[in-house]
């Protein structure tokens, strides 16, 4: 099937009424580019707090590079032009302290990238480099993290062992873990499951649904099952255009684009 | 069918192939061997015949300072005291890594972390023609340049384990230079992204991240520096001064294992002991490379955590 078939700028997405939505991050005509090449075009989407949004789409499509945009890891590798919003402010703006804005919009990345380091120094590595330096308090955010990533049980009794011992699942989540330590307004997923066993994805997506109580997460999948079972909306893009962004259960039982309608029937993609 | 049976029988050309390139790298391994066997040997046997045939102490040959071989000692033995020597090998070889190392450092992580593809090219083709330069070269610039230098800087002749250390510097560079940047980039880009994401700064990611987790192959790359400014014999023997006396400092001239060897090899008939203590040197020599061969696999081997 021809891809290029579909109206790119034909699209159907939601906004939300400041009103009745409290937002976390928002974009305005966000684009990047690769050099000469235009990654990711006219991206105006809204992210509501403590929902799970995920970002689907086939590979190319820009859901990666658009996410990676959200907190400002293109930097030195794509030009990032457009807005971001993060508590009124344009966070793509070069006056923003990156590091700083960092810490409140965290990531997990897709392949599980533990230092390797023991799995206690994971999480405080970060915290100690920000002046944390009591054990106690160090300890105390070392159980809240790994707790609020469902890994407590399976390490709390080897916390000094390397973190690479562990399995790509318990990595992930030690990842995850290492994320929320910071306490970050938003997590950003970049694929997280895509290199793990399915009990590891089900562990994973138990994970998230328990942190959407506290964090935003923006998660970007190949995999639309998971989207499905995990979101609260849903974004689909394609060739670097968003088409649609509904409710997920909307996106995928009555998309409004044929493009839409044709990856979640597993058309192409 | 029983052409096809006959041919899986059969022998081909291929087979034959397989032979002749198993026969031809059996053989290369086999001749390698034999080489690196013989050397020892030969080394090992001639270095020996000091104590065994000329009946020199093997704790003067450690211990004592006083180097005259063709002469003897009150004890009737010939007076073979290395001390000198070895203490000015090591000497310089620590110095030489001590000063190569945080430029080795810096300079492999401007190439892989900072630098531009271009800059990064521009400084590896200085880096391969550093290696490229003869060190009879280094040694004569080290004689025009660095020894003036000292002498007007840091006092003495000029001639000493200063000057050696300082030649040694530039010529152990590249080589810890290099290696230290490979160790560098084999560090998973995804360490860098994972710290950044964090909220960490650059610096912060190079030195607690990058660095921690190259460690083992900067380790690596300084001692096999260590083992090239150890082995160098050219460029030091012309800047050092070769007085085979104690060091009084980094200052007096002094000599190393190598220099001794390269000044006096020439001058001595092979069986008597004067050419027989030489080789006990070169046998220190060889035993030293293997000693930093070994350490630089046990390095490795720890290095995965």
């Amino acid at each position: 099937m021809d891809v290029g078939q579909y109206d790119l700028n034909d699209t159907a997405i939601r906004t939300f009424d400041p009103k009745e939505h409290e937002l976390a991050i928002s974009t305005d005509n966000l684009q990047v580019f690769y050099g000469d090449n235009h990654a990711f075009y006219d991206g105006s989407l809204q992210f509501e707090r403590y929902k799970i949004t995920a970002l689907i789409g086939a590979s190319g499509s820009g859901k990666s590079t658009f996410l990676r945009s959200l907190n400002r890891m293109n930097d030195g590798v794509a030009r990032v032009d457009g807005q971001i919003w993060y508590r009124g402010l344009d966070i793509n703006s070069p006056r923003i302290n990156v590091y700083e804005m960092r810490k409140h919009v965290g990531m997990v990345f897709q392949r599980p990238n533990p230092f390797s380091k023991s799995i206690r120094e994971n999480i405080t590595f970060a915290l100690k480099e920000n002046g944390i330096k009591k054990k106690q308090q160090l300890d105390q955010i070392v159980e809240e993290s790994l707790k609020g990533a469902a890994l407590w049980d399976e390490v709390k009794d080897i916390l000094d062992r390397s973190a690479l011992a562990l399995s790509g699942g318990q990595q992930q989540r030690l990842c995850i873990a290492r994320a929320i330590a910071m306490k970050p307004d938003i997590l950003l997923m970049d694929e997280p499951a895509s290199a793990l066993d399915p009990i590891s994805t089900l562990k994973v997506e138990e994970t998230m649904v328990e942190l959407k109580k506290k964090y935003t997460i923006i998660i970007v999948t190949h995999n639309m099952q998971q989207a499905s079972r995990v979101s609260d909306y849903t974004a689909f893009f394609h060739l670097g255009h968003v088409i649609e962004y509904d409710k997920t259960k909307n996106v995928f039982t009555l998309p409004q684009k044929k493009a839409t309608d044709d990856y979640v029937s597993g058309n192409f993609g | 069918m029983d052409s096809i049976k006959e041919k899986i029988q059969s022998k081909s050309k291929e087979t034959r192939q397989e032979v002749t390139g198993k026969i031809l790298s059996y053989s290369a391994i086999i001749l390698i061997v034999a080489v690196v066997i013989s050397i020892f040997a030969f080394v090992a046997s001639k270095g020996i015949a000091t104590f065994t045939q000329n009946h020199a102490s093997l704790k003067d040959f450690f211990l004592t300072t006083d180097w005259s071989p063709t002469a003897v000692g009150k004890d009737g033995r010939p007076l073979v005291g290395a001390l000198p020597m070895i203490l000015g090998s090591f000497g310089v070889t620590l110095l030489a890594v001590l000063f190569a190392t945080p430029f080795a450092i810096g300079t492999a992580l401007y190439m892989t972390q900072i630098a531009s593809k271009r800059g990064h090219r521009l400084l590896q083709i200085v880096i391969e023609l550093l290696v490229g330069i003869p060190s009879v070269v280094y040694g004569f610039i080290g004689l025009s340049v660095v020894v003036p230098f000292v002498r007007t800087h840091f006092g003495g002749s000029g001639y000493g384990i200063l000057s050696g250390s300082f030649v040694l510097f530039v010529m152990v560079l590249p080589t810890v230079t290099s290696m230290t940047e490979d160790s560098l980039r084999a560090v998973p880009s995804y360490y860098k992204s994972a710290s950044l994401a964090l909220g960490a700064t650059e610096w912060q990611t190079i030195y607690k991240v990058i660095l921690r987790a190259a460690l083992p192959g900067i380790l690596t790359a300084v001692v096999f520096g260590m083992a090239r400014a150890f082995g160098e014999a050219l460029a030091v023997q012309m800047v050092i001064g070769n007085a085979t006396l104690m060091p009084k400092g980094l200052l007096s001239a002094s000599s190393t294992l190598t220099s001794v060897l390269t000044m006096g090899i020439g001058n001595t008939v092979m069986g008597t002991v004067g050419n027989n203590a030489l080789w006990s040197l070169a046998l220190v020599l060889l035993l030293m490379s293997l000693i930093f061969n070994l350490l630089i696999k046990w390095i490795g081997r720890r290095g995965r955590f």
